[in-house]
């Protein structure tokens, strides 16, 4: 089954082509991680796929449905405000900065959104809250301000905060880029057992050592396109494009 | 600090530079602070008897009140205005924007007097005021000298100018908050109105709440300009009883004590309500209230 599915997307900034026309599909339970140089447009692209940023053309499918158009006789009609937010209600976003709520505690953070958004009771979104935290290793900081946890600690919440909404896809924009180096491993940790756990990925990622241990398919971009896709053994091990090797041999 | 280990070294005895220059400020201010406190106590003029006679009087009391009241409602017209003028100016249509850039144009560029007294001289502008349909039917109409009494002029004088200060204020709160914590909560699935009011705008208090102190401590004391509109609060009381008795000073210093009390009060309401919205900040711990009080002093005192 296709979970996301993005024909022709193109996205440009105040004139600037940013994303020049990406096609790809990922099935459910996939796990895909987007590398490329920074400026080659992977990390807007993945804010195209929650409509944090509108396409300027080319169609985006989330477990079949548009997220941010309706189809009407050949045209896409922009939806509505609370349209929009149900149907990213269903894909959590993980950032490269946390973007934790700094004036509430690791638990309202996670229950925050559940309650507001879902109308879910509070003891039941707190009762999920304190097992994603257990999950992350982070039981003891359920009355902990954001500030006072470690960048670690903070994405660790910041995943489980995106996981308390129940989503069919995660979305994680440069996750441990951050991050001290000592601390990306926690994090990774949480998104390796993620992936076991058979939760569809789009990972935006510097890690390549990531990539090839945890990806179904690694999918490098350069340019606002998709240069070469495929299982990691093939585009890492054995990169057919010279854009491609010119970024491994940099990374490597 | 860290305490250094004096064992190994010579101790040596730490001799403080001399200000001459603040002892002679100290002296000073000493002096000219017992000629004051002289000049109160021994001046008959001031007439404590009488301003402290008249510190609890119906009439000052009446007046009090009218000027708390007057304060509460042209603050919340003030705020409601400026939350309002603030998501206008961060609109993206133009027209809005445009719009509420006038509204803080106008209303900051002339004086809040002349507002007070245009809004208590409206019924000369329009005779008669009407709600209906423009170029439609009216549905109801009145003399604008029935519905605009001094009070509603009062209000709209002093509540709309504010809403023009409060605006500004507003929008720097805003605009301090990381656009990230937008972006998240959008991605959690919350509409912009629920990102507006659990995330954006308790961040925002942080920055807006100080300035909105001062501003309500400031609306206190512009309240007495309604006076001129024949407003009974306080100071338009004292005015009426020192008319009749000509104990003017008695009567002002009254009416300073009375200020002094509800700004002070004001004040510390001000403290408990800045340590409310700094939850989660690590840079400033949470303290008790007179750690917080004593801590400021220090603080001020110190340069």
């Amino acid at each position: 089954m296709t979970m996301v599915e993005a024909v022709g997307v193109h996205k440009s900034y105040g004139g600037n082509l940013v994303v020049k026309g990406i096609d790809l599909t990922v099935r459910k339970g996939e796990v895909m991680c987007l590398l490329g140089p920074s400026g080659s447009g992977k990390s807007t692209f993945l804010r195209c796929i929650n409509h944090l940023e509108k396409i300027d053309a080319g169609t985006i499918r989330v477990a079949g449905e548009l997220v941010g158009y309706r189809e009407h006789r050949g045209r896409l009609h922009e939806l509505k405000d609370a349209e929009i937010a149900e149907r990213r209600a269903g894909i959590g976003m993980v950032f490269q900065q946390f973007n934790l709520f700094p004036h509430m505690t690791v638990l309202q953070n996670l229950t925050e959104a559940p309650v507001l958004v879902r109308r879910e009771k509070p003891a039941a979104a707190r009762e999920r809250a304190h097992e994603l935290l257990a999950r992350v290793g982070l039981s003891d900081k359920a009355g902990a301000y954001p500030r006072s946890l470690s960048g670690g600690q903070q994405q660790r919440v910041a995943i489980a905060r995106a996981l308390n909404m129940r989503p069919g896809l995660m979305l994680f924009d440069e996750p441990t880029s951050a991050l001290d180096p000592e601390l990306v491993g926690e994090v990774l940790d949480v998104m390796r057992d993620l992936a076991a756990d058979g939760m569809t990925m789009i990972v935006v990622t510097h890690e390549i050592a990531f990539a090839r241990e945890v990806a179904d398919t690694v999918t490098f971009m350069d340019d606002g396109v998709v240069v070469e896709s495929g299982p990691p053994a093939e585009v890492l091990g054995n990169p057919q494009h010279p854009r491609t090797q010119a970024f491994l041999a940099k990374v490597l | 600090m860290k305490p250094t280990d004096t064992q190994a070294s010579p101790v040596l005895k730490v001799v403080p530079v001399r200000r001459y220059g603040q002892w002679l400020t100290t002296a000073v201010l000493l002096g000219l602070g017992a000629l004051a406190v002289r000049s109160i106590l021994t001046n008959p003029r001031f007439q404590w008897d009488v301003a402290f006679g008249y510190f609890l009087n119906a009439e000052v009391l009446d007046g009090l009140l009218t000027t708390i009241w007057l304060t509460l409602v042209a603050m919340a017209v003030g705020i409601v205005m400026g939350v309002l003028m603030a998501i206008g100016r961060r609109s993206d249509n133009p027209v809005v924007s445009g719009a509420a850039a006038l509204y803080i144009g106008f209303f900051r560029g002339t004086p809040l007097l002349v507002q007070l007294i245009f809004w208590f001289n409206l019924a000369a502008l329009y005779p008669v005021l009407s709600i209906g349909i423009p170029f439609g039917p009216t549905f109801a109409s009145g003399s604008a000298n029935v519905l605009i009494t001094p009070m509603v002029a009062a209000i709209l004088g002093l509540g709309l100018n504010e809403g023009a200060y409060m605006s500004e204020i507003v929008r720097a709160g805003l605009q301090s908050v990381d656009p990230g914590q937008t972006q998240a909560a959008q991605a959690l699935g919350m509409r912009k109105g629920q990102v507006f009011r659990r995330i954006v705008l308790p961040q925002a208090m942080r920055v807006i709440i100080p300035p909105t102190g001062n501003e309500t401590i400031a609306m206190l004391k512009t309240t007495s300009l309604v006076s001129v509109i024949a407003i009974p609060e306080i100071l338009f009381q004292v005015q009426a009883i020192y008319s009749r008795t000509y104990e003017v000073i008695p009567l002002l210093i009254t009416v300073s004590l009375w200020y002094l009390i509800l700004t002070t009060v004001l004040t510390i309401g001000q403290m408990y309500l800045e340590r409310h919205f700094r939850r989660g900040d690590l840079r400033t711990p949470q303290r008790s209230f007179l750690a917080v009080f004593l801590a400021r002093r220090t603080e001020q005192e110190q340069p």
